[in-house]
Order: structure tokens, then C-alpha cells, then sequence
């Protein structure tokens, strides 16, 4: 793994610097919050319900042992014990006071960490598919070409103040596992006639007008990424809207311009652009390739694995849900819940977190991934280890055999925590959760997304989710709408709204409904809810929802 | 027609510590909505949110919030309100532990 430059060390250790002597100056008197507010957003520092809120970065969801130590660190001596995994890979602390942050930052700079771009109108933290350099189905790991972007984007001075925020996801892999298509730019390494390159997207997002990326460049060759991106960025840079801020992304630019417009400009700007990289960007990226080396697998043998699957159902379980293929044989990618049943999603306390960065350093050459679906990855574990490796999951708490099933939920922190939300969907989550629990047909449902946002800005990714849940505010109470036939993946899709929403207490036995029809309809146990949904369509879940009268007529019953 | 004006507490965070605030009869903040001085007049209301904002070194965000009488003083009237002064529903934290040991 690459470790941080003495130039990212340094440019680190003085933005912590002036960011101390900032807040002084604000306790002081001498800085308005008018004036702080940019300053401290600039260092991924919120003002939430409750308290401060702390957003630190994990570029491309990669991090080792002694960085997952230092979160805990951090949760444990500045906050309260625990920290939340995000949507787009980074960790967040609620409650961190002003005066602490300052610390906070230095601390995590010891281990090449910072919170430098998690909030703005900047380039964000570039996220990657988690099991990038470990997929048995990679064509390329896709870390390198996001470290050379976060290099690149980081306090890049053309990029500082752009119309709104900036999103840039890379997979490397034919399957998508980094939502691409719902960024502003998606990157997936292709290849074409044995040469690897990048297809770019535009205009993806979610938020109050979810949009699926176009295509802006089918394959563009490695040497030209950086260019091209920059040229991208910089046309929606003069041409996004700088009006109205709900209509300042590059999706919006894409629709008003047309994709057409949007690629003569992003060719044009590129042809200027190119000449004057003249190399140094590609011996960059050679460079980052070589500390992104995978560590030596060792031998493929799988010890006690196979006899410990006959033998012990609950790490049967477990395989079966939170293992993926590795490219080395003999060796697993384990997916770690952060799902507990009826736990907030994505939270891991201290502890937990020093007990995955033990597993990994023992077990998994000392590296970890955060996903975007709130969970913890080993990417790199032999078979053999895996029983003890279970067992030690197990002793705190993290053992959940539930990944990529209907209670391995996606939320954000909704209105518990976030200024911005209009209803809860932590408790949401975990009401479902156990109420899935207590039905026992969690197994035989099978790989189903559920995805909650507390508010039209869809943090918790609802658009995409094959059931999605909105909550709203309806004159001061709290409603969810459903949407049904959404997709994260390559076939991505946004979700079709079912009709009028729910209340906070109904919301459970609705999606409970929905869950069973499926049970109902599907043709046999192998088609997924997402493939049933594709084939019935929306309207059998509409029934289950509504009764035998169409959602129209419910809404006009409700009117 | 401009909306009537609802009974209201002035809230903010403690700029230090992030802290959710009210501010009570005699000028200071308290942790507890319940100790906030509740007003039903619009004009008042406004004078004690300019006197709040002036705080600027103390405070940040300052602004009305909607409450009503209860038996223990002010109760808040809208969602978002009563998580802000007892803290999130997911967990057992923030104030409605910390005011309990308090």
C-alpha cells in the first residue's frame, strides 16, 4: 500500500497547523463563524444535530492495520467509543468537540490520515470497488488510478471552488461494485485488444434528481485519463450552474446540455489540455503501481477449511454469505457485517475496530476495506485461517452471516444525527432488521439491497436499492415513500416510486409485505428479487402495499 | 397571510463543544430545554434571538424553535427538536444519558 509522500506529510502537518490556529482565532473572537464555517468545512469538520461531526477520509475505502487502530484510537479518547462507516467509504465521528479537533487531526496524521476534501464544493474522496486488487474477476486493481486522481485532485487550485461537490468512482472489474454509474465521473478499466484503458461516465447521482451516467468516452487510453478528467471537470466547472445549487451538478449540466454538447466540449478542452502532460503524470501512476504490489500469497493449501465447513453450520452460514472469490487460490476475500441484527449500520465500536485490524494484521497482511454498503473487508485471507478467524469475529460481535441479504442494509444517519434530514432511517433499518430476524426467511429470501435515506439527497442510496426507502417530513411527521427495481450494479437502474408513502410505525409491516409477495411470485428459490422485480414488474408488490385498488386510487382515497 | 407566530425557545450549539443550548430567562444557556425561557410574544421572541446571535463567541446557529408548556418547563414541539434535546433514537447517548447523570 502506498504510504503517505513527505509532500503529503508535509502539506498535512501545515493545513493542521493553520487549521489550529483557525479555531483559536474563532474561540477568540477573532474569526465570525461566517468566516470559520468554509475553514472548517475545508477540513471535513460539520456542524451535526447534537454536535461537531468529524468526516476523516479513507481514499478508496483502502487501510491498514495501524490506521484502523488509530480510528479507534480516535473514537475512544475523543468521542464515544464507536465510529460510523459511510456511503462513500470514509469513517465519520458524531461527537468530537471543536477544541479536540485540532488533536483529532494531528493524530490521524501520524498515520497518514486527514480530513482534507470530505466536505466542499471540491473533488471528494475517490472511491474504488472494495475488493479491488483482490477479485478474482479484476481486470486491473483500480487503486492506482485512484490514487493518482486523489494526488491530482488534492488542493488542485482550478478545482477549490467548483459549483458543487464532485464525486469519482473507479471500478477495475466487469462486475460493478462501486455504484460507477451513479457518479459524476465513473471510471471502469476496460480492455481492448489486449490494451487496458478507461470507459469514462458522466452525470450519474442520486440525490433530488437521480441520474444514471452516460457513456462520454467508450475507451480512452490510460496515458490520457488525467487530461481528460481534467477536462471534464473543467468544462462543468464554467459551464455547471452556479445559481441554484439544486441544479449545479455536472448530471444537471448533462441534461440541459446534452451529452453531445457536453463530449464536443470535454474533446475540445482535452486537445488543449494533453500536451502539456508530457509524462510525468504516467511515471506517477508507474510508481503507485509498483506500491500497490500484491503481498505474496503464499501456499494454496486450505488446512481444516473444508472439514470445518461440514462440520460447524454456523461458520457454513457465514461462508456462504461473507465470502467472495479471491484471485489467489486457497484464498477468500471475507466481508465482515457491519450488520449486526438491529444494529445501526455501519457503526463499529473501538473495540471492534482493534479486533479487525488484529484479524488483518495476523491473518491478512495488514490491510482493510471499507465498502460503500457500510461494511469491513479482508481482502486478502488464506482458507485455512478462516474458522479461527470466524470464531474471533464472533467474540466481538462481528460474525453476522448476512451480507448482501435484506437485513445488510444501507442507511444513512437520517435525523438522529444529520442536519439536512427530514425523517430517521437508523431506526428503521434496525427495525427491519429484527423484524426479518423474527420472520426467519431472511436466508430463503436471498440477495436483496435495502437502502434508507433520511431526506431527498439520498445519502443512504435508495434510488438504487431494489427496495428503497425515502423518509420524508409530512406536516411535522415522519413518512416513507418505497421505490422498487433499482440497481447499484452495471444494470443500473433508479427505482419506480410505488405510490403513497407510510408512516414511521407502518413502514415495517410494509416492506414485511413486499418481502413475502416475492416469496409468493418468484418463479423458484434462484430468481433473486431483483430479477422477479424485473420480470412482474411493480405492480404485485403494489397490491401487497395498497390491497386489490391501484395506488392511484389509494392516493386519490388519501387526497 | 404571515403565519402566526408559534411559542418558541432560542436554541443553538455551544460553539466549543457543539453542545445543543437554550437560552433561559436570565440570559445564560442550559443544557435542557426544560430550563429554556419559553416565549409567546413574536417581538420578544426577536430580541431574545438578537441577543442570542451577539453571542457569537459562546454560540453558533442560533434560532427559534418551536415548544410548548409542559409540567417540567418547555417540551419541544417538532420532530427534529425533541432528538436534538434528548439526543438520537438509535442509541442510548448524548443527552438523554448525560443529562441523567448529570
Amino acid at each position: 500500500m502506498p504510504r503517505h509522500s513527505e509532500f503529503d506529510a508535509a502539506f498535512v502537518a501545515e493545513r493542521n497547523r493553520q487549521f489550529r490556529a483557525q479555531v483559536q482565532r474563532r474561540l477568540a473572537g477573532s474569526l465570525t463563524e461566517e468566516e470559520f464555517k468554509p475553514l472548517r468545512l475545508m477540513n471535513g469538520v460539520y456542524l451535526q444535530l447534537h454536535a461537531y461531526m468529524l468526516r476523516v477520509a479513507i481514499p478508496y475505502g483502502t487501510l491498514d492495520a495501524a490506521q484502523m487502530r488509530r480510528l479507534a484510537h480516535l473514537a475512544e479518547k475523543w468521542d464515544r467509543g464507536y465510529g460510523h462507516f459511510t456511503t462513500r467509504q470514509n469513517i465519520q465521528f458524531n461527537w468530537p468537540k471543536l477544541t479536540d479537533i485540532p488533536d483529532m487531526l494531528d493524530s490521524l496524521a501520524q498515520v497518514g490520515m486527514h480530513a482534507v476534501q470530505t466536505s466542499g464544493n471540491t473533488i471528494r474522496n475517490v472511491t474504488a470497488d472494495h475488493f479491488a486488487g483482490a477479485a478474482a474477476d479484476e481486470i486491473a486493481d483500480p487503486r492506482p488510478v485512484a490514487e493518482l486522481l486523489r494526488q491530482w485532485s488534492s488542493d488542485h487550485p482550478e478545482f477549490q471552488f467548483l459549483p458543487r461537490k464532485f464525486k469519482i468512482a473507479v471500478t477495475g472489474s466487469p462486475r460493478d461494485r462501486a455504484v460507477v454509474k451513479a457518479h459524476d465521473i465513473g471510471i471502469r478499466i476496460v480492455e481492448r485488444d489486449g490494451e487496458i484503458g478507461c470507459c469514462i461516465l458522466v452525470g450519474g447521482g442520486m440525490g433530488r434528481t437521480p441520474m444514471i451516467g452516460s457513456v462520454l468516452r467508450e475507451f480512452l487510453p490510460m496515458e490520457d485519463l488525467l487530461p481528460y478528467v481534467e477536462a471534464v471537470v473543467g468544462v462543468w466547472n464554467l459551464l455547471g450552474r452556479r445559481d441554484n445549487k439544486y441544479k449545479s451538478r455536472i448530471k444537471i449540466t448533462v441534461h440541459e446540455h446534452g451529452i453531445d454538447e457536453i463530449r464536443r466540449r470535454v474533446e475540445e478542452r482535452f486537445r488543449a489540455l494533453r500536451p502539456s502532460f508530457a509524462g510525468a503524470d504516467q511515471a506517477l501512476l508507474r510508481e503507485i503501481e509498483d506500491s500497490f504490489a500484491p503481498p505474496e500469497f503464499g501456499d494454496a493449501d486450505e488446512g481444516g477449511f473444508a472439514a470445518a465447513l461440514s462440520a460447524d453450520p454456523a461458520f457454513r452460514a457465514w461462508c456462504g454469505r461473507s465470502l467472495a472469490e479471491h484471485r489467489a487460490p486457497g484464498h477468500a476475500i471475507v466481508q465482515i457485517s457491519l450488520k449486526a441484527r438491529g444494529a445501526t449500520p455501519g457503526d463499529a465500536t473501538a473495540e471492534q475496530m482493534r479486533a479487525m485490524a488484529d484479524i488483518a494484521e495476523r491473518h491478512g497482511h495488514g490491510e482493510l476495506r471499507i465498502s460503500h454498503e457500510q461494511n469491513v473487508i479482508l481482502p486478502h485471507i488464506r482458507k485455512a485461517d478462516l474458522p479461527e478467524i470466524h470464531a474471533e469475529l464472533a467474540r466481538h460481535g462481528l460474525a453476522t452471516a448476512n451480507i448482501g441479504l435484506a437485513s445488510d442494509i444501507v442507511a444513512c444517519p437520517g435525523m438522529d444525527y444529520c442536519t439536512l434530514a427530514t425523517a430517521r432511517s437508523i431506526p428503521i433499518a434496525q427495525r427491519i432488521s429484527e423484524r426479518l430476524g423474527e420472520l426467519g426467511v431472511e436466508s430463503d429470501v436471498g440477495d436483496l439491497k435495502i437502502r434508507i435515506s433520511g431526506c431527498i439527497n439520498a445519502c443512504g442510496h435508495h434510488h438504487v436499492g431494489h427496495i428503497g426507502i425515502l423518509g420524508l417530513d409530512r406536516a411535522g411527521v415522519e413518512n416513507y415513500q418505497i421505490t422498487l427495481g433499482g440497481d447499484p450494479g452495471w444494470d443500473a437502474a433508479i427505482g419506480e416510486r410505488t405510490g403513497p408513502g407510510f408512516a414511521h410505525d407502518e413502514i415495517v409491516p410494509a416492506i414485511e409485505r413486499i418481502v413475502l409477495a416475492y416469496l409468493d411470485l418468484r418463479e423458484d428459490a434462484g430468481e433473486t428479487f431483483a430479477q422477479a422485480c424485473r420480470r412482474v414488474g411493480t405492480a404485485p408488490f403494489k397490491t401487497a402495499l395498497y390491497g386489490s385498488g391501484d395506488a392511484d386510487a389509494q392516493r386519490e382515497a388519501q387526497a | 397571510m404571515a403565519r402566526e407566530f408559534a411559542p418558541s425557545v432560542v436554541t443553538a450549539n455551544d460553539l466549543a463543544l457543539g453542545d445543543v443550548v437554550y437560552l433561559a430567562a436570565d440570559g445564560s444557556w442550559t443544557r435542557r430545554i426544560g430550563e429554556a425561557e419559553l416565549m409567546t410574544q413574536e417581538a420578544q421572541a426577536q430580541r431574545r434571538l438578537a441577543f442570542a446571535e451577539a453571542q457569537s463567541e459562546a454560540v453558533i446557529g442560533a434560532y427559534l424553535a418551536e415548544a410548548r408548556p409542559g409540567p417540567d418547563g418547555p417540551e419541544p414541539a417538532r420532530l427534529r427538536e425533541r432528538f436534538r434535546s434528548a439526543g438520537p433514537s438509535n442509541r442510548f447517548h448524548g443527552k438523554q444519558k448525560d443529562l441523567a447523570h448529570a
